[in-house]
């Protein structure tokens, strides 16, 4: 079995605020991880390798340091890694990069499985997934939370709103994964040193043989017009004294507000 | 000279790192608790391959050196010094079988040390030998193909966890240090029992017991080392072992530092935050300035080990240092928490009293000043 | 003139809340700027749900009436929807952010090579009639105001409950159209085997009028009982942040936030809860927020309507007690 992982380089924490006057990103720490969606998706196509053989390639597109991300996956037990890295790609929103790691991938075929994770943490759309399938032609099955699979088949439990539907659809797909389904492992000492012989291939826009219209910016049909921090003002009434007294006050406020 | 790490290493700090944040440090203040060794931790270290760090790949470890099994150690003692000292215990026994195992030995134990599968324990301390080794009691008395041992061992670390015990005992009651030889003895052997489980001020997350030693015969083929070579198989041990001690105080000094930074940023007095107080930011210096010292004398000794030289003295300083730093940052830690500190609701109380034990064990900070100070009298002679 | 589309969910016979919501929310849009509301309605034996459509504002009900659009598959869907969106180009076409609508207006922006924001929390029209969608983005931390200038129709997810439930008319008129519905066998490679209905204790959470969440300060699976307690005191709920999940204090289903539920009760009471924004992001909806930690720089307080600085072991057990005193 060949199965695709696509991953997306995150930042570690999502502890991000907008500077009021340039309207900017402030981060807090330049650390980057694997979306954690991502990484039950590499679990779950290492468990399958497992069962199944083959080989699992890991793909993502964005800057060098993205390599980092790529390693780790390696060391998890990937086979393979490709980075889709390219001045020309950035700025891409969902649209233009579901077309280009499909570009990518389309490079990797024969492949039996793709697998995403439901979304990034960062950006939290949930979209490059399904726009993925559909440029790549394939059936889709999002937000798995269990996955079954036959070598041919696959049948995967997704929560929807009345409870759980079970798909059955043929390989190959495109299937996005929830963070029930599995447990991701880390890194073993052994991976690590292994990894490091593993091939890492970087692909530039040349490489994957794209219309210049639908990558980067220039594919990308939405525009940020503006970033800003959400209105919070504190405006909480602290009931003071011991808890009982504290507790009475509370009953007394909820009964005026109604809520009791 | 370089200061980075490699990719390797630093994806390995990453990964500890995480572990430790998730599967960890949650547990920490339960574990002190319960004053058990977590054994679903345990075994996820295992799983994870954390317990053959600085073997190599034909025992079924990572071979990544010592550097590697340092920067393992600081980054669990950051969640829980308790674990990090489980791990620093059972490779204080494993690495005596490695470096002074006959094949037999290597082949017969390591496998399952190496992977975690069974946890091991050195065993040199007696109630009434702990800096003065040579002095210890126990006896082995040869008797055909076994050696009969007779003792009590104390302050056990992994006693009863662990399931291959690597001790110390005379085996020529006339010599001192010279009659001294060690022993692979499997837990179960007839003779061999765990006594009192301490009751300990931290660290309640690692176990420590007695071990009694009545009558205990073991193959004679269990020696590790030749006849009279213990003290030099513990020495060349506790080395290792001493500059793991080293960054579990670096670990536990860290988590004080963060634990005391965040608060310090948050909480309010005079108008402002503590952190604008230079009372404040004077001892949260002093605290990083030790925490790097101890790092750079830490990862020096681990790099002197992978090099091949002798670095005996090192590890005695990265030991006596890392400890001492971890004492004073908790300290330290407690009076900017101020009352909260002192109460467990908040751990850095909890981190004083894991980073005492880290003067006293794997050898006091006063016979290690002993070690540093004769040999560096030595070089100056 | 701007043309609205709202793509509507059904379940089990019953149009859901957040459909309900859209077209509210479209019609108030299409009448600032002169526009028009169509709601898109597909499934099996569902035409007779069109008349709600049009009393909660709709102009126009497109039914694709189908035995295959029955249960929801992706393909099927998109190739309905694809084929009405190509024949009458509509402006906009919104769709809840539910499991379908996230799974399927993706699949339809990248067929349709136009844009698609996901989540929305607020939607307008600019003066040149850009729909400006508002989304959150790093865990709720950041908004950001995204437009599609040049690509049609402008396609968003909109997250439950942001919107108010429209008042019906059932007076109000509309126009119901029939659309044929041709499948191609390629759309029917999905098959869904069957739907698990879970309508558990968890369920009720996103419906509750009063929740109390517990957090990681609640310290340990027996304290959660309190929380039980309380609940049955006030008639609500029981949800959890991540944390108790992790620790087997509470079930996964009981959890709100970011890979949780999102709620908005009258009454929430956070007890225990440092205010994370993972977990924010799931009650912020909520009318009075109530938050009980003893540690009073809990960012939690930021949200709290009341705050009591205490311990909830202390706090809880005195608030239920206030509570039957008043009875």
């Amino acid at each position: 079995m060949h199965i695709v992982v696509c991953i997306k380089q995150v930042p570690a924490t999502l502890d991000v605020r907008v500077d009021p006057v340039t309207h900017n990103l402030i981060r807090e720490g330049t650390e980057s991880v694997i979306n954690s969606f991502d990484e039950n998706a590499l679990e779950e196509a290492l468990r399958l390798r497992e069962k199944f053989g083959g080989t699992v390639s890991v793909i993502s597109m964005g800057p060098p340091q993205v390599r980092e991300a790529l390693r780790k996956a390696l060391a998890m037990g990937a086979d393979a890694a490709y980075l889709l890295c390219d001045r020309a790609l950035g700025g891409a929103d969902t649209l233009a990069t579901a077309y280009t790691l499909a570009q990518g991938i389309r490079r990797l075929a024969p492949f039996d499985l793709i697998l995403c994770g439901r979304h990034a943490v960062d950006a939290d759309t949930g979209q490059v997934g399904p726009e993925l399938a559909e440029r790549l032609n394939l059936p889709q099955v999002t937000m798995v939370k269990k996955l079954e699979c036959d070598g041919k088949t696959i049948v995967a439990w997704r929560e929807c709103e009345e409870g759980t539907a079970v798909w059955e659809l043929p390989l190959p797909a495109v299937v996005t994964v929830e963070s029930k389904i599995n447990t991701p492992r880390y890194p073993s000492p052994i991976g690590i040193v292994r990894s490091a012989k593993k091939p890492l291939t970087v692909w530039t826009a040349k490489d994957l043989d794209v219309d210049e219209d639908q990558i980067g910016l220039k594919g990308s049909p939405t525009r940020v017009l503006r970033l800003f921090s959400p209105q919070r003002t504190s405006h909480v009434e602290i009931l003071p004294g011991e808890p009982e007294e504290a507790a009475r006050a509370l009953v007394a406020k909820l009964r005026e507000q109604k809520v009791l | 000279m370089d200061f980075r790490l490699s990719e390797e290493l630093e994806l390995w700090r990453k990964t500890v790192r995480e572990f430790t944040e998730k599967e960890v440090a949650p547990y920490d203040a339960e574990m002190d608790r319960a004053n058990d060794l977590p054994w679903d931790i345990v075994r996820k270290m295992s799983e994870s391959g954390f317990f053959g760090v600085p073997f190599p790949e034909e025992y079924g470890g990572a071979g990544m050196g010592s550097l590697a099994a340092v920067i393992t150690i600081e980054e669990l003692a950051r969640g829980s010094a308790s674990v990090a000292l489980t791990l620093d215990a059972h490779w204080l026994a494993t690495d005596p079988i490695f470096m002074f195992g006959t094949e037999e030995q290597k082949k017969k134990y390591l496998p399952d040390l190496v992977s975690g599968k069974k946890l091991a324990a050195f065993a040199l301390t007696e109630p009434v030998a702990g800096s003065d080794a040579a002095g210890i009691m126990s006896t082995a008395v040869r008797d055909g193909d076994y050696w009969i041992l007779n003792g009590t061992k104390a302050f056990i670390t992994n006693g009863g966890a662990a399931e291959t015990y690597v001790i110390a005992v005379k085996t020529d009651k006339t010599k001192g240090a010279r009659g001294i030889s060690t022993f692979i003895v499997e837990k179960g052997t007839p003779g061999f029992s765990i006594g009192k489980k301490e009751d300990k001020m931290g660290c309640r997350g690692s176990v420590t017991t007695e071990l009694i030693l009545d009558n205990c015969r073991v193959p004679a083929e269990n020696m590790l080392g030749k006849e009279g070579e213990g003290f030099k198989v513990a020495m060349v041990a506790l080395d290792f072992g001493r500059v793991c001690v080293g960054a579990m105080g670096v670990g536990c000094a860290t988590a004080a530092m963060e634990a005391a930074g965040r608060y310090a940023n948050q909480r309010q007095a005079f108008g402002g935050p503590l952190a604008k107080l230079q009372a404040v930011q004077f001892k949260i210096a002093d605290m990083a300035m030790g925490i790097e010292a101890a790092r750079l004398l830490t990862y020096r000794a681990a790099w002197l080990r992978d090099a091949g030289q002798r670095y005996t003295t090192e590890a005695a300083m990265a030991k006596v240092f890392g400890a001492e730093v971890a004492m004073s940052t908790c300290k330290d830690a407690i009076q900017i928490f101020g009352g909260y500190g002192y109460t467990r609701d908040y751990p850095v109380e909890r981190y004083l009293r894991d980073a005492k034990l880290l003067e006293i064990g794997e050898g006091a900070s006063e016979v290690l000043r002993m070690v540093i100070g004769m040999n560096t009298l030595k070089e100056l002679a | 003139m701007q043309e609205i589309w709202v793509v509507a969910e059904t379940y089990q016979g019953r149009l859901a809340p957040v459909t309900l919501e859209l077209v509210g929310k479209a019609r108030t849009l299409a009448s600032g700027a002169g526009g028009k509301v169509t709601a898109v309605l597909l499934g099996s034996r569902v035409t007779e749900l069109a008349s709600e459509l049009i009393a909660c504002g709709a102009d126009t009900v497109l039914v694709a009436d189908h035995p295959e659009l029955a249960l929801y598959r992706t393909l099927p869907y998109a190739r309905v929807l694809t084929d009405l969106i190509e024949a009458r180009h509509p402006d906009v076409v919104l769709f809840g952010a539910t499991s379908q609508g996230r799974d399927l207006a993706p699949r339809l922006a990248a067929r349709l090579r136009t844009g698609l924001t996901a989540d929305c929390l607020d939607l307008s029209f600019d003066k040149d009639g850009l729909l400006v969608q508002t989304k959150p983005s790093y865990g709720d931390n950041v908004m950001v105001d995204i437009v599609i200038p040049r690509h049609r129709p402008q396609m968003a997810t909109v997250r439950p409950h942001v919107f108010p439930a429209p008042e019906k008319d059932a007076g109000r008129e509309g126009r119901v159209e029939v659309v044929p519905v041709h499948l191609e066998q390629a759309d029917l490679v999905a098959r869904v085997r069957e739907v698990i209905a879970e309508v558990e204790e968890a369920s009720k959470l996103e419906e509750a009028d009063v929740v109390v969440a517990g957090g990681r300060g609640m310290g340990s699976k027996e304290n959660f009982n309190l929380l039980y307690q309380l609940a049955r005191a006030l008639g609500g709920v029981v949800g959890a942040t991540r944390p108790p999940v992790d620790e087997g204090w509470i079930d996964a289903a009981y959890q709100i936030g970011q890979s949780g539920k999102t709620i908005a009760p009258k009454l929430y009471i956070a007890c225990g809860i440092s205010g994370a924004v993972q977990h924010t992001v799931g009650m912020e909806k909520a009318k009075v927020v109530v938050a009980i930690n003893k540690d009073p720089s809990a960012p939690i307080f930021n949200l709290a309507t009341y705050g009591i600085v205490g311990d909830v072991r202390e706090v809880i057990p005195a608030l239920i007690a206030a509570l039957g005193a008043h009875k």
